[in-house]
């Protein structure tokens, strides 16, 4: 029988087997990636999209009283020695006055908000990514779903692997794009309120403000965050994967007990134990890494380096800079490494644990 | 059921059986789940695999589908679920318990990701199915009734050309109207010569109809695997009155219960139909009363 699939439902017989049109592994891997978007769509595009909303909200409302402090206010100010009525400041004529030097020193300070504008989706996205992880393989086994997905032919390491990039590659182009976004409207905020008092913005703010020198700073830095956050990735899945309830408080407790224990056998006067080391270069990693930024931490506190010089010694660059140096260290590979065998760990894990 | 009969190879595959099990043991903390399982599932038959809670039914499920670990030979479409799962799984489906699709999805992104991901996938039979129900592709899951996730989940495995499909307890919690539906559809627009669906329940009465094959299993063990037409031939209820009940005791019954109004129903093993018909009225016995007297004494 050759009829077609109407008919063939029409008379009753199912059709006869067709043969299978393989589907694509990298276009499985979009569709994994799209799934994870579907279900978390709340916590990687409206989370950070909100937090940069709220921020520039806030602006705004500073600036609104700033605003009415002028316009109301018999509030002076003392400039060079002069007594200057606020109502009266001419931006513009500030400017003009600025010297080059001046000039560049405040280009740094704009810079210095740009990043707190850009910061706050990405300090979201940290918490995001964090619980995600966590859930990434315990949700679908509590609520059971894992007899859905399992059904289908994907296998483990397939669907770890796109839980993976989307917390560590998905995820932080999304908040990056979020942040950026915010950062743009904080210029315009900001240029506006300028224009709004007689200063050319051009020449104010967007002149000497770098935004382009901050996206490359942040975007630039992301493959070694995801090599930074490997470890931290890594464990929470491994927890996820693993815990048969409460995978937040195993993931939290063990690498705490483990301190505890350490800074225990530390005062009981036990010998070659550096608790501090542990909680910096263990629980620190296993638990802080999904927040962007937190390698500037590591860099700064280096023996004999200090993050202020760094910044001030290479230019606009530095935090780049110092970013892409953590790859001479072998920390960021060991952990890293460590990162890749807690993954490998939990696709074992998925493959038998029971939805029960 | 004459539709179902086996028909002859066209290829090597459809004799070859789809699901040899031998020596299956598998243990949980204090009980063992499955103890010296040994079954075959021939291709193109309808199986129902029946037993009382906790008889192991699931867990065999779960050693076909590659869910658990376990020890002893198992192939599946010439394949170890346990190291081949990942290729198995495109020949392969299941609807493990009702209610397992997750409650975050959409009816839209359920159909576009299956149709993503699966080779044997045929997305205008699925929307097809769909067609003809109330789900709307923008609902989610969670908005929908037990009924209503049950038919889309139906719709996306029947729209999967899976030479093995396995069903555990898929109609449990529906209603009566959702669970014949459930069984007509698969019957009707799914089932071929191709395919073997393996079904377990408990609502045996529902599914009598529409097996080729019934396998019992009690304590992690088969105890009785046949062709629906075997059972006819070898099982027989025979209703007797007072007067007759000892003579009729002599053949050795295997299971006795009393209606009212005096009349005894016995039921027979392996014994002519002829040589009842003189003691009483003789029919063949529903799976159910089989079930019943085959698992006698299982919760004592």
């Amino acid at each position: 029988m050759n009829a077609g699939f109407d008919n063939a439902l029409a008379d009753g017989t199912p059709p006869s087997a067709t043969a299978a049109r393989p589907v694509h592994r990298t276009h499985r891997f979009r569709l994994l990636l799209q799934r994870e978007l579907w279900e978390h769509k709340g916590g990687f595009v409206w989370a950070p999209v909100i937090a940069g909303l709220v921020f520039l909200f806030v602006t705004l409302m500073g600036v609104a009283v700033g605003e009415a402090a002028m316009r109301h206010g018999d509030g002076n100010v003392t400039v060079n020695g002069r007594e200057i009525s606020i109502a009266s400041v001419d931006l513009g004529s500030i400017t003009s006055h600025m010297s080059p030097h001046d000039i560049r020193e405040f280009g740094q300070g704009l810079n210095g908000a740009l990043y707190v504008s850009a910061g706050w989706s990405l300090l979201v996205f940290g918490f995001v990514v964090f619980f995600y992880c966590l859930g990434a393989l315990y949700d679908e086994r509590r609520d059971r779903s894992v007899l859905f997905w399992k059904s289908m032919p994907v296998s483990d390491s397939e669907t770890v692997l796109s839980k993976l990039a989307t917390a560590l590659v998905v995820g932080p182009l999304l908040a990056l794009g979020a942040g950026l976004a915010t950062m743009l409207g904080f210029l315009l905020l900001v240029g506006a309120f300028a224009m709004l008092h007689g200063a050319n913005p051009i020449t104010l703010v967007w002149g000497p403000a770098d935004p382009l020198t901050v996206i490359a700073n942040l975007a630039g830095s992301l493959p070694v965050y995801v090599l930074w956050a490997l470890p931290t990735a890594g464990w929470l899945m491994l927890c996820s994967s693993w815990a048969r309830s409460k995978p937040f408080l195993w993931a939290i407790i063990v690498p705490i007990m483990a301190g505890v224990l350490l800074g225990w056998f530390d005062l009981m006067g036990a010998d070659g134990i550096d608790n501090g080391w542990y909680w910096q270069n263990v629980a620190g990693r296993l638990l802080f890494g999904t927040w962007p930024g937190t390698t500037l931490a590591y860099v700064a506190d280096q023996p004999g380096v200090h993050g202020h010089d760094v910044i001030e010694s290479m230019g606009p660059f530095a935090g780049l800079a110092a970013n892409w140096e953590l790859l001479l260290r072998p920390a960021i590979w060991i952990g890293a490494i460590a990162g890749v065998a807690m993954i490998f760990g939990a696709i074992r894990l998925r493959r038998y644990r029971d939805d029960n | 059921m004459n539709a179902i009969e086996r028909m002859p190879a066209t290829s090597g595959l459809a004799t070859e059986p789809v699901v040899r099990a031998r020596h299956l043991r598998k243990a949980y903390k204090n009980k063992l789940a499955l103890d010296d399982t040994t079954f075959e599932i021939p291709a193109g038959r309808i199986v129902g695999l029946i037993g009382p809670n906790g008889a192991g039914k699931t867990t065999a499920l779960k050693a076909i589908l590659g869910l658990i670990p376990f020890e002893g030979e198992l192939d599946v479409l010439g394949r170890d679920p346990r190291s081949q799962r990942d290729e198995l799984m495109n020949d392969v489906c299941f609807i493990a318990d009702v209610a397992v699709l997750p409650r975050w999805i959409r009816v839209r992104e359920a159909i576009e990701f299956v149709a993503g991901v699966h080779p044997r996938f045929d997305r205008a039979r699925c929307e097809r199915f769909l067609a003809n129900t109330q789900l709307k592709p923008q609902s989610r899951v969670r908005e929908l009734s037990k009924g209503m996730i049950v038919q889309l989940h139906l719709a996306l495995v029947m729209a999967i050309d899976a030479r093995l499909l396995v069903l555990d307890e898929p109609t449990l919690g529906l209603d009566i109207l959702y669970r014949k539906q459930f069984y007509q559809r698969l019957l009707e627009d799914y089932f071929d010569e191709n395919k073997t669906i393996v079904i377990t329940t408990h609502q045996v009465e529902e599914v009598e109809h529409i097996l080729t094959d019934v396998m019992f299993i009690r304590d992690g063990k088969v105890v009785l695997n046949a062709a629906m037409d075997e059972l006819g031939e070898r099982y027989t209820e025979l209703l007797v009155g007072a007067d007759r009940i000892d003579a009729a005791r002599a053949l050795k019954p295997i299971d006795e219960r009393t209606l009212p109004f005096g009349k005894t129903v016995l039921l027979y093993d392996g014994v002519p139909p002829a040589q009842l018909d003189a003691l009483g009225e003789t029919r063949t016995p529903g799976l159910a009363d089989l079930f019943v007297a085959t698992m006698k004494g299982t919760y004592a």
